[in-house]
Parts: C-alpha cells; structure tokens; sequence
C-alpha cells in the first residue's frame, strides 16, 4: 500500500524541487535490505573511525615516549662529552672562541654517525654556531627562556627548520647551558627530527585506514548477505500471502530447515490450508445451499401447477358455491399469485448467488422500456390514483438485457405506485455519452436517508407496522440490485420522511461499460431546484426559463425544505451523487400529451 | 400427455377434457414413443424431467418419425434444457407453474389450422414454393417436410416479404404470445427451418437474419 500511494505521488511529478530527496526516502522505507546495509556501514564506519583515532593515538604517544627517553640519554651523553672537551680544552688566549665551538659542535653532528640523528645548535650571546642543516629558529624560544636560568638538561617538542628547502618536520629538541671555562656561558641546543617516527607513524595510519575501509566493504558485504537471507523468505511469504489473498489456495511455501524462516513458512503454509479447508467448505455449504434453494424451487413447481389448475376450477365455479367457499376460491387464487411470484423471485436469487446469471444485451431504446412497464402497470396505477409522467425527450439506446431492466423498472414503478399514495409519480429517462439513468420519483411516505440502503436487504420492510397492499415479495429490489450490478450499473435509492422517494438505476451504454457519473443526480431533480431558488432567495434564474421547471420545483413542499441540507445531503448510498447544481432541467418537459402518453 | 406426477396429470386431464380435448396419460419415458404410435395424437405435451427416457430424448425421436406439435412442460425454464428440447424439436415451451388458461392458449395455437385467407394459392419465397392451402413447401418440384410450425414460421415471412420481423412480432404472430416471450423459441426454429430449406445454412438465402432487429424473407431470385 505503501508502495502504490509513495510510487502514485512520485510518478504525478510534483516538481523536480521536492522530487529529489523523496526518491532516496521512497528507497528507504520499501527496501528492509537497504536499510540494514545502511545501517551496518554507518555503524561500521563510526566504530571503526573511532578505533582507527584510539590507535593512531596509542601508537603515536608510544613511539613518542620511547623517542623522549632515547633523546633524553643521547642529549646527556652529548652533552656530558662536550663539557669535558671544552674542560680539557684551552681557549684561554684563543682569539676565535667560535671556531672551536663550531668544530665542536661538528664533531658532535658528525658523532651522531652522519645518519642527522640530530643536529646541534650552540648559541653564545648573540652568536649562533649551526652543525647540519637545521635553522637555529628551530629551537623554540620558550626553550632558550628556560635553558638561560637552568643548568638542567631540557627538554620540549619543536618543528624542525631547515636552512635549505626541506620541508620542516616535527623534532624535539634538547637544550642546556655549556660552560666554557674563562669564556662564560653557552647554550647547546640538540635538535631531533622525528622523520622517521613520523614515518612509522604515517605507514601505520595508511594501514589502519586501508584495514578499515576494506572491513567496512566486508561488513557491508556481509550484511548485505544476511539481509538477503533473512529477506528472501519474508518476501517469499509475502508473495504466497498475496497469491493466496488472490485466490490461489493452492499455493505453499517452500519449508527448508528448522529455524525460525521454516517455521514462518510452516505457518504460511497451514494457515493457507486453513483458510483452503474453510473456504472450500463454505464454498461447498453455499453451493449445497444454493441447489437446494433451486431444487426446492423446481420441486414446488409441478404440484403448484395442480393447485394452481384445481384453483381456477374453482375459482371459475365459484358463482355455484355458497358466499364463504366462493371468496375462499377467490383467496385462494390471489394467493396463488403471490405464491408464484415469490417462488419466482426467491429462484431467481439463488441463480443470483449461485452466480447462474448472466446478461443477454441486445440493443434497446430504455423509453421503449419504460412504455412497456408502464402498460403492463397501467391497471394498478389506475387502482391506486396515481398519475404517472414520463420525461424523456431524447433517444436512450443502451446495450442492456431488456428482460432485466424491464422487471428493474417494473418494480420500481410498482413500488413507487406502491408507497406513493396516490400522488403523480415521474419517470425521467436521460442520457449522455456514457450512461442512461432513468430516476423512478414518487411523492409518497419516503424513508429515512439511513435507510437508503437497506430497501435493497432481501425481505426488508420499511415499516413493519404498515399493511401491505399490492403485496410484493419482498425481494423485489434485491433482485433489481442484483440485476443493476450485472449490468455493472448503480441503482441508488433517495428517500426522506413526507418527502417521497426517487429511485435510480444508471446503465452504462455499452455492455461492459463502466459509469463514472450518472447522468441524473441522486437527490429528485425537483428538489434540487428549489432549494436552488430558495438558496439565491428568488425564483430559479435564467438557467431555463421554461415554466416546466417552476412547475417541477413548485410541487415540493417548500416549507420541508427549510431544513436546509436535506436536498443537499445525500444519502449513504454507494455512488456519490453527480453535482445537483449544474444540470439544466431541460428534460422535464410533463407536458399533458407525456402524461397522457405514460397513461396509456 | 407425458408426465409422472399423478396428481398433475389426472388435473391436466379435467382441464383438456372440459376444453373438448381427449388426453391420453403416458407416465414413463421409455413408453411414450409406443404410447405416441399406438393413440397417434394431434399433439404432445411432454414434461422434461421423466423417468427413463427423459424428454429431449423423447422429442427427438418423435420428430425423426412425425411432424406433430410438441409442446414441453418444464419445471426449470431457464436451464439448458429449454434450448436443447427446443432444438430437439419441440415446437414451444409451457413453463410450471403454468396456468391453465395459458397451456389451453398455447395448445389451441399449434393446433390451429390457417383458417384464414384461403384465397392465396402459393407464395414464392427465394426458390421455394408455398401452397397455403397444401401446407405444402417445393424446391424445383421437391416437396420439403416442414412442422405445421416451421410452415407458419415460413408463410409469416414469405406474406410480408417487405417487412423485417422483430422476434417479438414474430412471437405474436407463430406462437400467438401477446406478451413479450422468450426469443429463445425464435432464435432456435429459424435455425431449424433453416436447416431444412436453405441450401447452405450457414449463409441464409431465404430467410435473413437483419442485425439487432430480427428476420425478413430473402431476396426474390
């Protein structure tokens, strides 16, 4: 579901700016492997950056320590063998006291073995006597404050400046004073230059690096292998519970192993025969059903037609017998008919729930239809006073099973005749492109909106307390649903107290059509119209000015449709109304020469 | 009259008794055909559901051997059976529970004998030949067996060759239905008078079916 909405809300294009992060987004929450994957790799990547620092940070503290002592003794060492050189020496009188510094000082850098194990620097008031290449700026100036008030051997961390090109490295360096006898003071500074340290250092961290970046590709290689293991069965699941869910009881999962997954499947699995066993016993208690509704139909039917014959005997005798046997003959015979109709009705349900039904379409204008319905119930609306008009101005040729529509119609007509207390009841045939509606309206006791849907229930009564008078079956409108959604058409039903009822069955033209919207709307026309008028608070404008529609919209009671919504309200009946505001009622047209027509 | 229910059968008889018929009660399926040679009826009312030989068997036995009106009583009108004792041979269908007015009614028609109109002499319809009077259909001499049935069929065609026939006219007029009836009875005779008088019935010549109205005879040749 998810995956549709998401993938429906990318694919409209919401516009380049938005549409960027959605897809990553969309990824994410469709695909568990990715998000395992992510995960783990950001997990990894932090553990091990974390690691790679400590270490690099263990590693480097310790080279440094070792570093530290080893300068400490050779700065000693160095430093004790220039004391005693200068001790023995004598510059008493020596016009050049630097020479011998410098060549002392060269003979230390050259003792360190020539391999610029470190350099030395001695500094005499403002002299500065170099051995290698080092710069005396790289003695740091904290250094020499500390080496002119102590006579200890001192030690502090220094970039190491060369006096060529060389880049600079990081060095230690060692400094203390020198005495030189009958001269006075000096400083030697020992220069150590880390470049090997660094080195080492450097190595060690291009491995870590490398190590942890190749075992972030191999843990996410290897969750991405889990993930595909765990993933695989679930979406193996998925697709037996879709399958299953479509219909294919048939479909098992593949139980391999003992663990958990097997045992998801071997759930999967008895749940689908489960469900396989339940259904196919429904199924075979429904069909049982079904034929024995059908067979009890059928075997009603040969004695019915002696009963049937024995009561027209009778019924034609009945002028011989005494006045009680005669009306007996008489019931007995009405009766009968409903009897009939009922058997009828109730076997065509069960061919409805056996899924026997199936449309004959042939092509039928729906007015000539509705001509013969309303012949067939002349007489009873004759009967009951009921003045039926037919507003259907234009052609309304749709692919249909006449059969069906004329008894969805017939019994339309007859319940609105039925429940419409002797008031006119109109019939409107309309057509567009796609759709015919034809709107069955009377103006007799209505219903409540709730119940929009329940006169569709089999032997469902409006108001139990209420006699039957033509006494219908009672499935009548259920057999008229049936037959509408074999159509693939809507039959909706309108209704308020007082206010009558309007039922109507929309059709799509062609056979296996399907309707978006019918052409009439849920809510009668009329009412639609007035509340119009009332709503603008004058009479309905210059939509159409032809005076059918002020004689459609003054028939309704205007002091009911001062509670507001009722007209606008629809009831809760499947389809939604089309919009009542924009149909022009150029239709109605209940000219006398129509009402004349549909009284035939 | 061929049906297993005592009780319908003996009412069935009161009520063709009263109507001046002379019914004549074969309960079983395997004896009807013996019953039918022995009383040579003027027609048959045959119920579908018989034990032995069920009904269509019956009809298409009767039909390879006779022209007599068969009119099926059945319990189930919307079944394959309606059809395949249609195609069988039977001339029309009385659905239970009928009444007794409407079996009279429909009797009375496949008995009924052209009474008017015994002016006319032939008609000529495609290359064939009606003689009304004869009941009688020629081809080039050949005279072609027709059911009173497929002959009224054919004659309602061959009056009116201008006229297409909707299934419902023709209805009215062959079966005598005032009310709309089943266009099954229509579909399956025309395919049977078809067989019988077309040279090829997979491309009718005398009787042509017109698209989404109905029927009309063929062109004169």
């Amino acid at each position: 579901m998810r995956r549709a909405l998401t993938g429906a809300d990318s694919g409209a294009g919401t516009g380049a700016s938005r549409a960027w992060w959605r897809l990553p987004v969309e990824w994410w929450w469709q695909s568990l492997p990715l998000r395992v994957i992510s995960s783990v790799f950001g997990a990894s990547v932090i553990v091990l950056v974390l690691g790679g620092f400590l270490l690099m940070r263990q590693a480097s503290l310790g080279v440094m320590e070792a570093k530290r002592e080893s300068v400490g003794i050779e700065a000693r060492q160095a430093l004790d063998a220039a004391q005693q050189q200068l001790n023995s020496a004598d510059l008493t009188g020596d016009p050049n006291p630097d020479k011998k510094l410098t060549e002392l000082a060269l003979r230390f850098a050259n003792r360190s073995g020539g391999s610029d194990q470190y350099d030395v620097i001695i500094i005499s008031g403002g002299q500065t006597t170099t051995a290698g290449d080092v710069a005396a700026t790289s003695v740091p100036d904290n250094l020499r404050a500390q080496v002119a008030t102590s006579d200890d051997l001192l030690m502090a961390p220094t970039e190491v400046i060369y006096r060529d090109d060389t880049e600079p490295v990081p060095g230690i360096a060692a400094g203390s004073g020198l005495t030189l006898p009958g001269t006075g003071r000096y400083e030697i500074y020992f220069i150590f230059p880390l470049t090997q340290q660094v080195n080492i250092l450097g190595v060690l961290q291009t491995a870590v690096i490398t190590t942890g970046a190749i075992l972030v590709v191999l843990l996410t290689f290897i969750a991405a292998l889990v993930a595909r293991q765990v993933v695989v069965p679930i979406r193996a699941a998925r697709r037996a519970a879709e399958s299953l869910a479509s219909g294919n009881l048939d479909d098992r999962m593949k139980v391999r192993g003992r663990d958990d997954l097997a045992r998801l499947a071997t759930s999967m699995n008895y749940m689908a025969s489960e469900l396989q066993k339940q259904i196919s016993q429904l199924e075979e208690l429904s069909r049982v059903q079904q034929r024995f509704v059908s067979d009890v139909s059928h075997e009603l039917r040969t004695p019915l037609t002696t009963v049937r014959m024995a009561a027209e005997v009778l019924y034609e005798a009945r002028d011989d017998f005494d006045p009680i046997a005669a009306r007996s003959a008489e019931l007995l015979q009405t009766e009968l008919d409903r009897f009939e109709a009922l058997l009828t009705d109730l076997l065509e349900i069960s061919r409805f729930d056996a899924g026997a039904a199936v449309l004959s379409v042939s092509e039928v204008d729906l007015r000539d239809i509705v001509t013969r319905v309303l012949d067939g119930t002349a007489q009873l609306a004759e009967t009951s006073g009921s003045q039926i008009r037919v507003h259907a101005p234009e052609p309304a040729v749709a692919e249909v099973d006449a059969r069906r529509i004329e008894r969805v119609l017939r019994n339309l007509v007859v319940n609105a005749i039925e429940h419409g207390e002797g008031r006119p009841i109109d019939i409107l045939v309309v057509a567009d492109d796609h759709a015919i509606a034809v709107a069955v309206r009377d103006h007799g006791f209505g219903f409540e909106a709730a119940q929009a849907k329940l006169v569709f229930h089999r032997f469902w009564r409006g108001d139990p307390a209420r006699a039957r008078t033509v006494g219908g079956t009672g499935l009548g409108l259920a057999i008229s649903m049936e037959d509408a959604n074999l159509h693939r058409g809507w039959l909706t039903a309108w209704g308020r107290p007082g206010m009558g009822a309007q039922f109507r069955l929309t059709v799509p033209r062609r056979a296996g059509g399907v309707i978006e919207s019918s052409p009439l709307p849920l809510v009668p026309r009329d009412l639609v119209l007035s509340t119009l008028a009332d709503g603008i608070g004058k009479p309905v404008p210059a939509l159409d000015p032809a005076p059918a529609v002020d004689s459609e919209a003054q028939r309704s009671d205007p002091t009911k449709l001062g509670s507001g919504p009722v007209a606008a309200g629809s009831s809760p009946a499947s389809p939604p109304p089309a919009a009542p505001s924009p149909v022009p009622p150029s239709p109605v047209s209940p000219s006398p020469s129509d009402a004349a027509g549909a009284q035939r | 009259m061929v049906d297993d229910d005592a009780a319908l059968a003996e009412m069935l008889s009161l009520v063709l008794r009263n109507e001046g018929f002379e019914p004549i009660w074969c309960a079983h399926g395997d004896k009807a055909v013996e019953a039918y040679h022995d009383a040579r009826p003027d027609l048959v009312l045959l119920d579908l559901m018989l034990p032995g030989k069920d009904g269509v068997a019956i009809c298409r036995e009767l039909r390879a051997e006779s022209l007599v009106p068969i009119v099926m009583l059945t319990a189930k009108s919307d079944t394959i059976d309606v059809v395949a004792g249609l195609e069988a041979g039977a001339d029309d269908y009385v659905a239970k529970p009928f009444k007794a007015k409407e079996l009279i009614a429909r009797i009375k028609t496949r008995l009924r004998r052209s009474p008017e109109e015994v002016d006319q002499e032939t008609l000529r319809i495609g290359d064939l030949v009606i003689n009304v009077d004869g009941h009688t259909v020629k081809r080039n001499g050949a005279a072609i067996q027709l059911t009173p049935l497929e002959f009224d069929l054919l004659l309602a065609l061959a009056r009116k060759p201008w006229q297409v026939f909707s299934r419902e006219v023709l209805l009215e007029q062959v079966w005598g239905y005032r009310h709309a009836a089943d266009t099954r009875l229509v579909n399956v005779h025309v395919q049977r008078l078809r067989s019988k008088i077309e040279r090829d019935p997979e491309h009718p010549e005398i009787v042509v079916t017109v698209r989404g109205i109905g029927y009309k005879a063929g062109e004169q040749t």
